[in-house]
């Protein structure tokens, strides 16, 4: 009986064809999964390499209240951890507004013209422009005009990383906002520009956020564009016009030194902006999802 | 201003008369609108005239370069601060064979990483494996360089490289590509490392595509008796196609100007050499360790140019790839 029925089907495992068919299907299946395995396996080797070396460095306390010191001396990160906050939220308050500026000609006024097509194409390319080339951007327009590496200089590197990124949200999270709120709004003999303050912006607001918080995380980390613009400083200084400490150049330099001591320092500046960057993309993850 | 704001104001001036607000401030500045639109409108313009500015800029600070070397500048390999003589070649060559490597390793697997987010993974682990790749993403570059010059490339040199030198070395025509000592960092390890970073990029656009694909077009194909595997290859794939390149450019501009990472690990040494394994450098390696301490004009007007030509190509493989991209987003417009 089962073998009359066998025989008839097509999908008896005598049949050559769907026998290799199944097993080419079941190796790449394999493979795929074994691809994530690969992704998954880098990650947790660098985070877990990062917690194992710079845990300890973390728990110094030393580590958040003492200068950079010269090799082979004690001490910790402070300058570099100021002045990584100073030019961080510097950079984020300079490109923010013009973000969300943009962002919102594109989303609420750019239906008819060339500028907002073309704004949002050269916007996307500059999402993934090389950082290093903004780095060189402001050395000649900024630092070879003062004459000297400043914090100024840093915060407007960052900044030229901010603008893309809340451009790009805010253009998105403006544009799901339905446009029968807008048509409400003005129906009600609104302005134009109070409906966008009072009422789209208030309906993409977590979008919005999500985007900064990105952006704010996309710029802690980098290293490149500072450079050439906000170069290092040994000692504390919260003087914007002057050389500013700031993390990820300490790492660089802490990191391709030989000295012992001033590698464990770069692990736990390393593991501290890790940390934080993570931290910061979880939450903005979070908070956009508890929007939809 | 115009009538249109001015009767706007009225019509909601009157019932609100009726009301208890105020109609003074409704009918509050009628330049408002046009003030607002135009704010806009400059920032918008500001945003447009970056990219510019930076091409602009840079055009001016290589100006003495370009006009000392000209186009031989290409394909010079010298690089000699002292003798004032310099070539692009050897970063040039760098930064491409780097990236190359990347793409090899990397489109595979982001192709493999996408394909299990969206058609073997269970719902329920969707999104935690799907954020712990995107993760990926926003580990700082410079991790990525210290981890690979303190972690990686002692183990690299230990263990893979040996055998690597020892088996595909010895390849004939190949071979040369594999050769020399083991020395632990070099392109082959900058590329590899490139490509673990590119990896969350190329999944992140792969995956997207592969889910505006009909459900129709799918289920046909599955009620007609194909598996998983020719689902995607013969009917996700084709009508993806020009997403996932567009995906793949992506990653090819980001690794392209990846800077720390492959700093950390290239190597740094201005010398053209056929095998992979030998230490190399790459423009953006190049510009971040010589840089500030460049001497005399010239030697800073050809780094410069060397950050040039990175722009130049990067920014045409990234605007090709959002090409790409909204030729799909269109013809999927038309197609649905």
């Amino acid at each position: 009986m089962s073998a009359v029925l066998k025989a008839q089907s097509a999908i008896r495992p005598e049949n050559r064809i769907y026998r290799s068919r199944k097993q080419v299907n079941f190796l790449l299946l394999a493979v795929s999964s074994v691809a994530l395995a690969f992704g998954l396996f880098w990650l947790i080797w660098i985070l877990g390499t990062l917690l194992y070396e710079g845990g300890t460095a973390l728990a110094r306390a030393a580590l958040y209240y003492q200068m950079t010191p010269p090799p082979g001396a004690d001490g910790g990160l402070a300058n570099a951890i100021a002045g990584s906050l100073v030019m961080v939220t510097a950079g984020t308050l300079i490109g923010t507004p013009v973000g969300i500026l943009a962002g919102t000609y594109l989303a609420e006024y750019g239906h008819r013209g060339w500028l907002s097509g073309a704004t949002r194409f050269l916007n996307d390319v500059l999402l993934s422009a090389p950082s290093i080339v903004m780095g060189l951007f402001v050395y000649s327009v900024y630092v070879a005009k003062v004459g000297h590496f400043s914090g100024w200089a840093g915060s407007i590197a960052l900044a030229l990383l901010v603008i893309p990124v809340v451009v790009r949200t805010t253009d998105d999270m403006l544009k799901l906002v339905p446009n029968t709120l807008r048509e409400a709004t003005v129906a009600l003999g609104c302005p134009a520009w109070k409906m966008v303050l009072s009422v789209t912006y208030r309906a993409a607001r977590t979008g919005i956020l999500t985007g900064i918080l990105l952006a704010v995380a996309r710029i802690s980390g980098e290293t490149a564009p500072l450079l050439f613009t906000a170069l290092n400083n040994q000692f504390w200084s919260t003087n914007m016009n002057a050389p500013m400490a700031n993390l990820p150049v300490v790492i660089f330099q802490f990191a391709m030194s030989p000295y012992e001591d001033w590698h464990r320092l770069a692990w736990g500046g390393a593991a501290l902006i890790t940390l934080t960057v993570l931290v910061l993309n979880i939450l903005a993850r979070a908070l956009f999802r508890k929007s939809d | 201003m115009s009538t249109a704001t001015l009767n706007s104001s009225d019509a909601a001036g009157a019932p609100a008369r009726t009301n208890s607000p105020s109609p003074r401030r409704l009918r509050s500045a009628p330049w408002a609108d046009k003030a607002f639109e135009w704010l806009t409108r400059t920032f918008a313009f500001l945003v447009f005239s970056i990219l510019l500015a930076i091409l602009a800029s840079l055009l001016v600070g290589s100006q003495l370069s370009i006009e000392k070397f000209g186009f031989s500048f290409l394909w010079t390999a010298d690089w000699d601060p002292v003798q004032e003589k310099f070539g692009a070649l050897v970063p040039i060559y760098g930064t491409l064979v780097t990236s190359a490597i990347a793409m090899i390793i990397g489109v595979p697997v982001s192709f493999g990483i996408a394909l299990f987010l969206t058609e073997l993974s269970p719902g329920w682990l969707k999104r935690p494996l799907g954020t712990a790749i995107e993760l990926l993403a926003a580990i700082p570059s410079i991790i990525y360089g210290m981890w690979g010059l303190f972690v990686f490339a002692p183990l690299f040199q230990t263990h893979l490289q040996p055998a690597m030198i020892n088996t595909l070395g010895s390849v004939p025509f190949f071979g040369a590509l594999f050769a020399g000592p083991p020395i632990g960092i070099g392109m082959f390890a900058a590329g590899l490392i490139l490509s673990i970073m590119v990896i969350p990029f190329i999944t992140a656009v792969m995956r997207d595509v592969f889910e505006i694909v009909p459900p129709m077009l799918k289920e046909s194909a599955y009620g007609l008796g194909a598996t998983t595997w020719e689902v995607v290859w013969r009917v996700v794939l084709p009508y993806t196609k020009v997403g996932v390149i567009g995906g793949i450019m992506l990653g090819l501009g980001r690794a392209l100007g990846e800077t720390m990472a492959v700093t950390f690990v290239i190597g740094n040494a201005h010398r053209l050499a056929v095998s992979l394994n030998a230490p190399g450098n790459s423009i953006a390696s190049a510009l971040a360790n010589e840089f500030t301490e460049a001497v005399g004009d010239l030697y800073f007007s050809a780094l410069i140019e060397l950050g040039l030509i990175l722009f130049l190509i990067t920014t045409v493989v990234l605007a090709l790839s959002k090409l790409l991209l909204m030729r799909l987003a269109r013809s999927e417009g038309t197609r649905t």
